[in-house]
């Protein structure tokens, strides 16, 4: 007989309990970086300054996830809405949650700009190379070869160029003494709270804009199992360098 | 709290953009977010030099997307925050007003009408009249106000944050870059003085109370699951949108009650109605205005009650009827007959109104 747990998972303070299950896809990482980050809130009691917004595309589902202030708004627009709270009430940590499109297509002006003026708040741009609530289609980070809906024969770097390469194009935009860029992956999530820690930390002290790029899977689209994602993850992890490319001294001992 | 620059009633004479800003200023306007687009630069050129005296705030954009989603961030941040655009700039912007028309977000924003389509001419048009109205993926749940005037945009922009913050539909000031950049006397006031009481802007997001212990988190959404879901809430939107209508719709008439010719024009084209009637006047002709304030919603009564009465409508745009299809919809059963005087993206003086008017059957007739 299957037996029913009783004992409830552990949920982060900042994580809302009232939607139950996970909306997202079965093996889909948005689930376990929304859980590390609502941990990161907690470690650093943030919940009453947080404000989450979240974009178009799989990270919409966020919009009830997090148990802090939330905002949905329009697909690339979440860096936007963000910083137009935070410039209003600049004590806010401002998290601009959204997809590899979100951020590096529809939404790339807002992500430079939002850069280059140093904005006091966080964007969590979640790469895995596709656009997962639309079917699958070619993202900006879509890998060389890779198949998706709009590559079915793989993509092509002569017709479509090579996969867009956030962290590195944020890093050389932002201000080295006040920034925090990094990449991080979803196959180390210890790795990835101290990052959110670090990240939100460079925010909540009023120094300057984070950009955390997370490594993430998409097995569905991917159609991949378990064994083949792994494979896939640590593929890009080759791609796309996993590591701080501008880190605030100030930061150095957060754990 | 954004400190006051007028405490008394003060004659001003400046240029249409400058009025907005201080007008904003006036209703306590507290956050500019805003992208430089000709005809409207000066609103936030004049806002930025007050600045050191306001104690506001001011970002100045990548662009009019960012403008209308970052003024959204600061209005749900609780701050009395707007903008101001134009042409092209106002077609991006949509993509935010929309979202402002799910959300019922107190969106506000300054339209200075340039020509169109496209980049077209920078001064100078009504061609935004259809965009500003009903603009974006959704059933035009706004408030439009078109102004003739520097008193107008005086008025209307403090007007326009107290009708935002108190039905909480997107509420836009629609003028024009003549009325942007030409100087005109005024009277400036505290709106207090005339006892206009201005309402407080209250926050969506980081309102009062610990997250968890006084309230739950909010979680605002402008997206849907079901169809039957979203129906429901604009059928609400509809339903409320209409019941305010009588105490949010404005017009103005002039000389309409015994016209024969009534000629229906807003904004800044009314004002050459006017000069144009007293000269049919002078003439024997009997001319008369009805000049809609609010296009939306359009003050249905009293307009039909002007059409009937009348013996012929004249139509008179910057624009190619943009004005007449709001109307048309809403005399559906009159059967006045109409022409019109429409010049796409150009100005329509007295004297045109005059020699269009003098060729009509009604004209004719009164001679």
């Amino acid at each position: 007989m299957p037996q029913q747990l009783d004992i409830a998972p552990r949920l982060p303070q900042a994580q809302d309990a009232d939607p139950g299950a996970s909306k997202f896809c079965p093996g889909c990482g948005h689930g376990m970086i929304l859980k590390t980050l609502a941990f990161a809130i907690d470690d650093l009691e943030l919940h009453q300054r947080a404000v989450f917004g979240c974009d178009i595309g799989c990270s919409l589902l966020a919009w009830n996830y997090m148990n802090v202030d939330s905002v949905q708004t329009h697909h690339g627009r979440t860096t936007p809405v963000i910083y137009g709270v935070t410039r209003a009430v600049p004590d806010t940590v401002g998290i601009a949650y959204m997809g590899d499109g979100g951020g590096l297509a529809i939404g790339a002006q807002h992500l430079v700009n939002a850069a280059v003026r140093n904005e006091k708040m966080l964007v969590v741009l979640v790469n895995n190379t596709n656009y997962g609530m639309t079917g699958g289609q070619m993202a900006p980070t879509t890998l060389p070869g890779q198949v998706t809906e709009t590559t079915p024969y793989g993509r092509d770097i002569e017709a479509s160029g090579k996969p867009a390469k956030g962290a590195e194009m944020v890093a050389s935009l932002v201000d080295p003494e006040k920034a925090l860029v990094t990449r991080v992956s979803v196959t180390n999530l210890r790795k990835l709270r101290t990052t959110f820690k670090k990240a939100l930390t460079n925010v909540a002290e009023g120094r300057g804009f984070s950009f955390v790029e997370v490594l993430s899977i998409c097995p569905l689209n991917w159609r991949t199992n378990n064994v083949t994602t792994w494979d896939k993850i640590k593929t890009m992890e080759e791609y796309f360098e996993v590591k701080d490319f501008v880190m605030p001294q100030e930061l150095e001992g957060v754990k | 709290m954004v400190k006051k620059l007028i405490t008394e009633d003060t004659k001003l004479f400046m240029t249409g953009n400058e009025v907005i800003a201080y007008a904003a200023v006036a209703a306590g306007a507290e956050f500019m977010y805003g992208y430089p687009i000709t005809p409207q630069n000066e609103v936030m050129h004049t806002w930025c030099k007050l600045l050191p005296k306001t104690e506001a705030g001011f970002l100045q954009t990548e662009d009019e997307i960012s403008a209308g989603f970052s003024t959204l961030g600061g209005i749900l941040a609780g701050k009395k925050a707007f903008t101001a655009t134009a042409g092209p700039g106002n077609v991006i912007m949509q993509d935010a007003m929309s979202m402002a028309e799910m959300m019922r977000i107190p969106f506000v924003c300054v339209i200075l009408q340039r020509g169109g389509p496209s980049t077209a001419t920078v001064i100078y048009s009504q061609q935004e009249t259809t965009l500003t109205c009903f603009g974006g993926n959704g059933e035009g749940h706004r408030i439009v106000y078109s102004t003739a005037g520097h008193q107008d945009l005086y008025d209307y922009t403090i007007k326009s944050f107290n009708t935002a913050w108190k039905y909480k539909f997107p509420t836009y000031v629609l003028a024009d870059g003549y009325q942007g950049k030409m100087r005109e006397p005024f009277v400036a006031y505290d709106p207090e003085s005339k006892g206009i009481r201005m309402i407080p802007a209250t926050p969506s997001l980081r309102a009062e109370g610990l997250v968890g212990v006084d309230r739950k988190a909010v979680h605002m959404r402008n997206t849907f699951n079901m169809e039957e879901e979203l129906m429901e809430v604009l059928d609400s939107f509809e339903e409320e949108f209409n019941a305010i209508a009588p105490e949010v719709q404005e017009y103005q008439e002039y000389k309409a009650d015994d016209a024969d010719i009534l000629i229906i024009a807003h904004g800044i084209v009314a004002r050459s109605a006017c000069t144009a009637i007293d000269e049919l006047r002078a003439k024997g002709i009997k001319a008369g205005l009805f000049r809609p304030i609010t296009l939306r919603p359009l003050a249905v009564e009293p307009l039909r009650r002007a059409v009937e009465s009348s013996k012929q409508l004249l139509f008179a745009e910057s624009a190619n009827g943009q004005l007449a299809r709001l109307v048309f919809e809403k005399i559906y059963g009159l059967t006045t007959p109409y022409e019109t005087l429409y010049k796409m993206g150009v100005g329509i003086t007295g004297g045109d109104i005059v020699e269009k008017v003098e060729q009509m059957d009604g004209a004719i007739a009164c001679r």
